[in-house]
């Protein structure tokens, strides 16, 4: 099964008998998944684009093999190399962040990439799972001694993370940044009395979003009143589902990958439930709440507090950003152009989950010894 | 792996502080415990509140877990939707049940809704068109392969071939096995009575909603959409009636070559029509087959001038105005020169003429001078209670308004006074002589079954009394006048002639005649009125090369009652009998008596 001895001690050696290897199957599961999908749903995507139909799978060929060594790569930090890795990603994606307000070219009303060549960069996307580590590191920092106000310095990172994205602007990202760090920030032990605070403010922030934005309004809108029309994309996707049934109507035979712009990015799903069937839709789902919850059950044997608020940061983020995709996909909540994680088409999300799996491996692998980072 | 080598030399991390962390340390060990202590209980708060963590999320898994059950389960038992696209048709109307059916007033079906199957093409899972076209030519013969191929050449991924397949063809383009080709179910209207019912039926589109006749009129009762959705649709027509009328209609249209045809039947107490019909008609089955003439319907969307029919209203407002009796009469031995134009009769007697001798003989100097005297403005008002004057209310909605003279003086009131200068429809004209000899109430015509207890928007137009008088008047036309052919032994017809030159482009065409014959039968008591027009009739030799209604609609009147008058259960008469004769019986004033040699 392995060439690796447990006398083996170099870093690959050690790597392997202590990282998650569950988690690791389930990832490798996904990302699999996501070459299928990207196969089946993108060269009807590339048609309609008047793109070499297989624009997009050579792409996504290409970006896989790197996630995969990216995931592997930064698995194999330490805690705290995965901290410094963090601060570092943190700055570094804070001021590609800025420069896209200042340099990147206006997508559809707003400012979120920057132009290499013919590739394009989503800086938000890596600064999220940095956010979470560097947040996680000063709630931390917080308990364990006095001398570092880790929750102001916290809640100051937050706010200009926040604006960033307020700026842009990108009012989904600004929610699932908003509901990570805030679960991060109950696990940190916030009085429940500061936390039904932030949930009233968090519901004022959602009514001022509402009517600040004219598209989150008609987004909300549409999804209150189905009757109202305009939601093209989610009746197509509630058709497909109805279509593929259990068992689907087959690899390529789906008719909804034609009729959605985009089926190989946030409609997935929708692709997958047609030609695929529910079933296969379930397993996607279980392998996801497998990811989620075995990563929450072994942060319980955890001692070292930073771990397991980081690792519960990115989890949340892991999870949250499936839970969304997937219940846009299936019309339980309004539409929020959110990739679903290693399935999804695109670069920019498939390289931020790399850094974020592997930043999860990396804490999540067993360690002796009182917490204490090393 | 060797699992012996574990509990010894596994690379378990140094369990030491390392010197930099040791250095943060306090040095009192009394502070060291109880931040350790403190470091404990934050840990055990993060999992106790990770566990909460947990539970949600698992909850939110569940909740899309089952999101995704109940979606398959709800596509289960959905017919298969393939392929839906924006730029296809929109979805057949009827959902659960289909438009309901049409039936005649004995319940003979005129329309109902079959499903049968259309084929459509997704062009871009058809692997060889080329092959596919030239397949599918050998089973659906009318189809083009030039015309498929162009089809399956697009660039949509949904294309329809052919709409409504039978049976048969369904199962003959299966066994073709042409992979991109599937059916949709859908609903196709359809009448089997063909072109009988043509005009009052209307039709529908591809997607099954009425664009015609009472097919549009109900379109929303009988799609079941509206908030009157109906089971059926009950006509007042009825098929047998329907067929001899435009068996005769026909026949009469094709031996003196007319360009149009066109009768009605109509209950005058009930104002139910029983038959109406148009020539040229149509296939309501194949709609798109016929050219906009024959769609065009004569009864109710076409107005002309009638002619000499509306003598009929000049005498009954005469004699119900009481400006002359039935024994008046008027001086037609000069033709009338008023304003430019001449009136003169076509068969001059030239001699005065009394009241049933005007109307017998048809004598448009006389019916002129009986308008002139009651004056325009009456003559309006009255001709505006018989309804001619407006658009008339029917169930379809091919409906034509009356043309009305830009001035109506005593100049118009002459010319209208038989039937020139005013233009109406001959459901109109059939509507106003039902009043005339029912008894003199305006019953509003239709073409749904009505029962006879309820008769609807009656107003009384004349009195009983000339009504009376009217019937006898007609019966005279029939008996001694012009109208001898329109005669059916034992029904007892009276009736009228109407022979109008065409006006076409502001002149009268003089070889182009709307010969019309309007009757009712039986005249000692009325039940039903029939009217019978022929569009630009040619004389024959049997006609003596005459073309005027007495000729040519007349006859239609006579043949048709003949076969009606026993499906109506009509008791044939002894029309010589002394009872018969009596009601019948009306005084000519002729002055000139001694002198007719006949």
């Amino acid at each position: 099964m392995t060439t690796f001895t447990r006398l083996d001690r170099s870093v690959v050696g050690s790597w392997w008998w202590t990282v998650d290897r569950w988690t690791l199957v389930a990832v490798g599961l996904l990302v699999a998944m996501g070459g299928v999908m990207v196969l089946a749903a993108s060269p009807a995507i590339a048609a309609r684009l008047h793109l070499d139909s297989f624009h997009f799978v050579r792409r996504q060929f290409m970006y896989l093999p790197m996630a995969v060594m990216a995931i592997f790569a930064i698995s194999l930090l330490s805690p705290l190399w995965v901290r410094r890795l963090a601060v570092v990603s943190f700055g570094f994606f804070s001021i590609l962040t800025i420069a896209t307000l200042l340099v990147g070219p206006e997508v559809k009303g707003a400012h979120r990439w920057l132009q290499f060549g013919s590739f394009t960069l989503q800086p938000t996307e890596f600064l999220k799972p940095s956010f979470a580590v560097v947040a996680a590191w000063m709630f931390a920092e917080q308990r364990r001694s006095d001398e570092i106000p880790g929750n102001l310095i916290s809640i100051a990172l937050f706010v200009f993370v926040v604006s960033l994205l307020l700026l842009q602007p990108d009012v989904g990202m600004t929610l699932v940044v908003s509901a990570v760090w805030f679960a991060q920030f109950f696990l940190a032990g916030l009085p429940i009395i500061w936390v039904v605070m932030f949930v009233v403010v968090g519901i004022v922030s959602a009514a001022a979003a509402y009517s600040l934005f004219p598209h989150v309004a008609s987004r909300v809108d549409r999804f209150m009143d189905p009757s109202g029309g305009g939601n093209y994309q989610i009746e197509r996707a509630m058709e497909a589902f109805q279509t593929g049934g259990f068992f689907g109507v087959g690899p390529g035979d789906g008719s909804v990958k034609r009729q959605l712009p985009d089926a190989h990015t946030d409609f997935i799903f929708a692709v997958l439930g047609e030609e695929f069937g529910v079933v296969i839709c379930l397993f996607v789902v279980a392998l996801f709440a497998f990811i989620v919850l075995r990563g929450f059950s072994r942060l319980l044997e955890e001692k070292n507090f930073f771990v397991v608020l980081a690792a519960a940061g990115l989890l949340i983020q892991f999870g949250l950003q499936a839970v969304i995709n997937i219940g846009v996909n299936l019309r339980l909540m309004p539409t929020k152009g959110m990739t679903l994680p290693f399935i999804s088409y695109g670069g920019s999300s498939m390289f931020a989950l790399a850094l974020l799996m592997g930043m999860l491996l990396a804490l999540s692998r067993r360690r002796a010894g009182t917490g204490e980072l090393r | 792996m060797s699992e012996l080598t574990w509990s010894t030399k596994s690379p378990r991390p140094r369990i030491t502080l390392t010197p930099s962390l040791a250095q943060n340390l306090p040095d009192d060990n009394h502070m060291a415990l109880r931040l350790e202590g403190s470091a404990k209980e934050t840990l055990e708060q993060g999992r106790n509140r990770l566990v909460m963590a947990g539970v949600i999320f698992a909850i939110c898994f569940i909740a899309l877990a089952s999101r995704l059950i109940g979606l398959a389960i709800s596509g289960i038992g959905d017919e298969e939707v393939i392929a839906s696209e924006a730029d296809a048709p929109p979805p057949v109307a009827t959902t659960e049940s289909k438009r309901a059916e049409i039936r005649d007033r004995n319940g003979v079906l005129l329309a109902t809704t079959l499903t049968t199957a259309s084929l459509f093409a997704d062009p871009k899972k058809v692997l060889d068109p080329k092959e596919a076209a030239a397949k599918l030519t050998t089973v659906l013969g009318d189809l083009n392969e030039a015309t498929i191929l162009s089809k399956l050449a697009s660039a949509k991924n949904f294309i329809w071939l052919k709409r409504n397949l039978t049976p048969s063809q369904q199962y003959q383009v299966n066994s073709l096995g042409i992979p991109g080709l599937y059916f949709r179910e859908e609903e196709k209207r359809f009448y089997p009575m063909g072109p009988l019912v043509s005009h009052v039926m209307g039709f529908t589109d591809v997607d099954n909603h009425g664009i015609a006749g009472v097919e549009k009129h109900f379109d929303e009762q009988l799609n079941g959409s509206g908030e009157r959705a109906s089971q059926e649709l009950i006509l007042s027509l009825d098929v047998r009636i329907q067929h001899a009328l435009r068996d005769e209609l026909s026949r009469h249209m094709s031996i003196f070559r007319a360009i149009g045809a066109a009768g009605m039947v109509m209950d005058i107490k009930t104002g139910e029509i029983l038959g109406m019909v148009s020539l040229p008609d149509f296939d309501p089955n194949r709609p798109g087959d016929f050219s906009g003439d024959a769609k065009f319907n004569r009864i109710s969307l076409g107005v002309y001038e009638m002619g000499s029919t509306f003598k009929t209203f000049t005498t009954a407002m005469g004699l119900d105005t009481g400006t002359v009796g039935l024994n008046g009469g008027y001086d037609a031995t000069e033709p009338i020169r008023k304003g430019g134009f001449r009136i003169r009769d076509d068969h001059p007697k030239k001699r005065w003429l009394s009241v049933p001798e005007i109307y017998m003989y048809s004598s448009n100097i006389g019916a002129a001078k009986m308008a002139d005297e009651v004056g325009p403005k009456r003559h309006k008002a009255f001709l505006a209670k018989l309804g001619l004057l407006e658009k008339p209310s029917l169930e379809i909605p091919e409906i034509g308004a009356p043309i009305l003279p830009p001035r109506w003086n005593s100049l118009e009131t002459m010319t209208i006074s038989f039937g020139h200068g005013l233009s109406v429809s001959p459901l109109q004209l059939s509507t106003g002589i039902a009043a005339i000899v029912n008894g003199g109430n305006y019953i509003k015509p239709t073409v749904v079954r009505r029962d006879s207890e309820k008769r609807t928007a009656v107003r009384q137009v004349i009195s009983a009394k000339t009504s009376d008088i009217m019937r006898r008047l007609m019966r005279l036309v029939v008996e001694k006048g012009t109208g001898g052919k329109a005669a059916a032994p034992g029904y007892l017809v009276g009736g009228k002639t109407g022979t109008a030159e065409k006006a076409v482009g502001g002149r009268y065409k003089r070889d182009a005649l709307i010969a019309s014959f309007v009757s009712a039968f039986p005249m000692n008591d009325p039940r039903y009125v029939v009217f019978a027009m022929l569009d630009e009739p040619k004389g024959n030799a049997q006609t003596h090369g005459f073309r005027s209604a007495g000729w040519t609609a007349a006859p239609i009147v006579g043949r048709l009652i003949s076969r009606i008058g026993p499906i109506l259960s009509i008791q044939p008469l002894d029309e010589e009998s002394e009872a018969i004769q009596k009601a019948m019986f009306i005084p000519i004033n002729s002055r000139e008596k001694k002198l007719a040699s006949f």
